[in-house]
C-alpha cells in the first residue's frame, strides 16, 4: 500500500475563524432588516380593512376546505424519509468540499473516491427507491 | 464580545424551550424548538465548532423539525390541536430536575476550564475523516442505504406488490 500523502495539522486560528464567520454574520443581518423590512413596510403602508374574506387562507381561489387539521395521506412519510437521507448524505458534502482538491494536488486521491463511493451507494439508494414505485403516487 | 453573544444564544434558547412546554399547540410547540435548536446551533459557533454548527442546522433545525411536523400531519393531531400536555407531568418534572441535577452534579466535579479555541478546524477534521476513516465513512452510506430500503419496506407493507 503507497503511504498516504501526510497533511500537516492547520493551528486553529481564532482572528480567521472571526473573520470569515463576519461575512456569514453581515449576510444573515442583511436578509433579517431586508425581509424585516418588507414586513414593517407592509405594516406601515397599507390599509386594514378587514373582512371575512380577506381573513380567509388563500387556496387558490377555491373556497378553503372546512377543516386545517386534517390527516394527511400517510403517503407523505416516504418523501420524509427520503428528504431525512439525502439530508444527511449532504452534510458530509460540506467538510469533503473543503479538502479534496488540496489533498488530491498532494497525490492523495482517497478523499475524492471514497466520496465518489459513498455517492455511488447512495445513488443506488435512490434507484433502488425509484424502481420500487416509492417516488410515485399509488392510488 | 463572545460572553455578550453566549447571553443572548442562550435566552433565545431557553425561550424557545420554555415556548416549547407552555404553548398548548403542537406545532407551535415543534415551532419552538426549531428556534431552540438554532440557538444552539449559535452556541456551537461561539465555541468554535463549525461543523457542528452546521450540523445542527441542517439535520437538527431542518431533517428533525420535518419529521417532527410530519409526524404531526399524519397522526391524528385533529381530535386534540390544543392538548399538549397530559397526567404525565409529575413523572416529567422528575425526570427533568433529575437530568438537571446530574448534568449540575457533573459540571460541577470536572471543574470545567475554559478550553479555548482548541476546537479543530473543519478542514482537519475532513482530512482526517476521509483518509483515515474513510471505510466507517463508507459504512454510514450503507446505514442510509439499509435506512431507505427499510423505510420504503415498512410502508408499502398493505400496499399491493407490483
Amino acid at each position: 500500500m503507497t503511504p498516504i500523502a501526510d497533511f500537516h495539522l492547520q493551528a486553529f486560528d481564532p482572528t480567521v475563524f472571526a473573520t470569515n464567520w463576519t461575512a456569514v454574520a453581515i449576510s444573515a443581518v442583511v436578509a433579517v432588516v431586508a425581509i424585516g423590512g418588507m414586513f414593517a413596510a407592509s405594516q406601515i403602508l397599507s390599509s386594514r380593512r378587514k373582512s371575512d374574506i380577506k381573513l380567509t387562507p388563500y387556496e387558490c381561489g377555491i373556497p378553503p376546505t372546512p377543516y386545517a387539521w386534517s390527516n394527511i395521506s400517510v403517503r407523505f412519510y416516504i418523501f420524509a424519509i427520503l428528504f431525512l437521507i439525502f439530508d444527511v448524505e449532504a452534510v458530509f458534502l460540506f467538510p469533503w468540499a473543503v479538502i479534496f482538491i488540496k489533498q488530491q494536488a498532494m497525490g492523495n486521491p482517497i478523499p475524492f473516491y471514497a466520496m465518489l463511493m459513498f455517492l455511488g451507494v447512495l445513488f443506488f439508494a435512490i434507484v433502488y427507491a425509484w424502481k420500487k414505485g416509492a417516488l410515485e403516487w399509488q392510488k | 464580545m463572545s460572553w455578550v453573544l453566549f447571553i443572548l444564544l442562550a435566552v433565545v434558547t431557553l425561550v424557545g424551550g420554555v415556548g416549547v412546554v407552555a404553548t398548548r399547540n403542537v406545532v407551535h410547540a415543534a415551532l419552538s424548538l426549531l428556534v431552540s435548536l438554532l440557538a444552539v446551533a449559535g452556541i456551537y459557533l461561539i465555541l468554535f465548532a463549525e461543523f457542528l454548527a452546521l450540523v445542527q442546522v441542517l439535520i437538527y433545525g431542518g431533517a428533525i423539525i420535518i419529521v417532527l411536523l410530519f409526524a404531526i400531519m399524519l397522526t391524528r393531531s385533529s381530535e386534540y390541536p390544543r392538548i399538549s400536555d397530559n397526567r404525565q407531568w409529575p413523572i416529567g418534572l422528575v425526570a427533568a430536575v433529575g437530568l438537571l441535577a446530574v448534568l449540575a452534579a457533573s459540571f460541577w466535579i470536572s471543574q470545567h476550564q475554559s478550553a479555548g479555541p482548541e476546537s479543530p478546524a473543519l478542514g482537519n477534521l475532513a482530512n482526517s475523516l476521509f483518509t483515515r476513516w474513510a471505510i466507517p465513512f463508507e459504512v454510514a452510506s450503507l446505514v442510509l442505504l439499509v435506512a431507505l430500503i427499510g423505510a420504503i419496506i415498512i410502508a408499502r407493507t398493505g400496499e399491493d406488490e407490483g
